[in-house]
């Protein structure tokens, strides 16, 4: 199978930040000896090179559906990155201290596409629930079109236009999202903002619209809420209101004029 | 580069987050558009002759630019490369807004910076650090202004 080889070099060494580096021992797959390698880690690749200076990786280890463990190993602080599957290999790393192995070891556990994917998830879930309250409450806002437009500084919105996260999109096969062996479950979505811009250069997402009575400087309405929990009961208590009104104009509009 | 091929063949074997009979061409000069089971998955796009279980390819889609060409195409290169592109054909313009979607998202790098962003909107909301009950507010992945592009 082909790799788009050239790529995953530069990302290895381009300079986006490493999520852990450091010099660790590898063990052979034949031959048990080990080998002083410099591992970085980049997402949920964890590259390896021969020496700290090389340009270009020696290998890497896709950290999708394995689990970090301790491991018994007469070589002191080893650890041991494991894949599911009976002919999957398991690789035995060593680290050089007590701290390096378990900081190692917390962030291979960590690395996982789907382990970013499910705290994103999570945050979205919280910042919605703050700001249109519980689901219960306002159960068509996650059905209602539109998304984040890259519009930082812009608190000016029209009434009509309800701020809400982009829709989930239709599966091709309808199949549910892979899940590593963490074993969380969750269903697919993909709803977190679109960060491009028209080049297709990656961008910060984009603040989300303010409302203007908040706060004067777009994207920080929040400095109230943080204020005191009732400045955010107030916040809430007006944007559930907004909400309802909004819900309240939509309905009536797709009910049409009347006679 | 050695890289634990077993593993990410297991990976394109396992549901896809979007997966389409695409006409794609590769990059090399004197390459056709053939049509190809595409398979996203995490961060990985897996392409298949149509007809076959293992993928010819894989493509990491870290660092990339997924750009909207001509009518129903699209095309990905890498940052450090940007005139070698690997081009898709799809069946309908909406088809191809949906695929473009999707790929925009499904860098790990854009879920880090959808992780700070969220993070940083709570933070100023309730005051308090939603990443704590995870244990992870330390980890310098996740520090505003640590991330280059």
């Amino acid at each position: 199978m082909k790799l788009n080889e050239r790529s995953l070099a530069f990302y290895a060494t381009c300079d986006s930040p490493a999520d852990n580096a450091g010099f660790l021992y590898k063990r052979g797959e034949r031959h048990t000896a080990y080998h002083r390698r410099w591992f970085v880690l980049k997402g949920n690749m964890l590259f390896y090179f021969e020496e700290r200076e090389s340009r270009e990786p020696v290998g890497v280890i896709v950290l999708e559906g394995c689990t970090v463990e301790l491991c018994d190993s007469a070589e002191e602080f080893a650890f041991a990155i494991r894949f599911s599957g009976t002919k999957s290999r398991t690789y035995v790393l060593a680290a050089e201290s007590q701290a390096a192995m378990e900081s190692w070891v917390k962030s291979l556990s960590r690395a996982s596409f789907d382990y970013m994917r499910l705290v994103v998830r999570e945050l979205e879930k919280q910042l919605e629930e703050m700001r249109w309250g519980p689901a219960s409450g306002c159960g068509g806002c996650q059905q209602l079109p539109g998304s984040w437009k890259p519009k930082p500084s812009g608190p000016e919105r029209s009434p009509e236009r309800l701020p809400a996260l982009p829709p989930i999109l239709p599966k091709e096969n309808g199949c549910a999202v892979w899940n590593n062996v963490s074993g969380v479950d969750r269903p697919p979505d993909t709803s977190i903002c679109s960060g491009y811009d028209s080049e297709g250069n990656p961008q910060p997402p984009p603040l989300p619209p303010r409302r203007r009575a908040s706060s004067s400087e777009a994207g920080s309405a929040g400095a109230a809420a943080a204020e005191s929990p009732s400045t955010f009961c107030r916040l809430h208590e007006r944007y559930g209101q907004e909400v309802a009104r909004l819900r309240q104009d939509w309905l009536e509009r797709r009910r049409g004029p009347r006679p | 580069m050695r890289y634990n091929e077993r593993e990410l063949l297991f990976l394109a074997r396992q549901p896809a987050e979007k997966a389409a009979e695409i006409l794609m061409r590769l990059p090399k000069k004197g390459s056709v558009l053939k049509k190809r089971l595409v398979k996203l998955v995490v961060n990985f796009l897996f392409y298949f002759r149509t007809d076959e279980s293992e993928p010819i390819g894989a493509l990491l889609l870290e660092h990339c630019r997924i750009i909207k060409e001509e009518e129903n195409v699209f095309s990905i290169s890498f940052v450090e490369e940007p005139e070698r592109k690997y081009c898709f054909e799809c069946d309908s313009e909406e088809q191809c807004q949906e695929w473009i979607e999707a790929l925009k998202r499904a860098s790990y790098e854009f879920m880090r910076r959808c992780l700070i962003f969220y993070r940083n909107e709570i933070q100023k909301m309730t005051g308090k650090d939603p990443l704590e009950q995870y244990g992870i507010s330390e980890e310098a992945r996740f520090q505003l202004g640590t991330h280059k592009q």
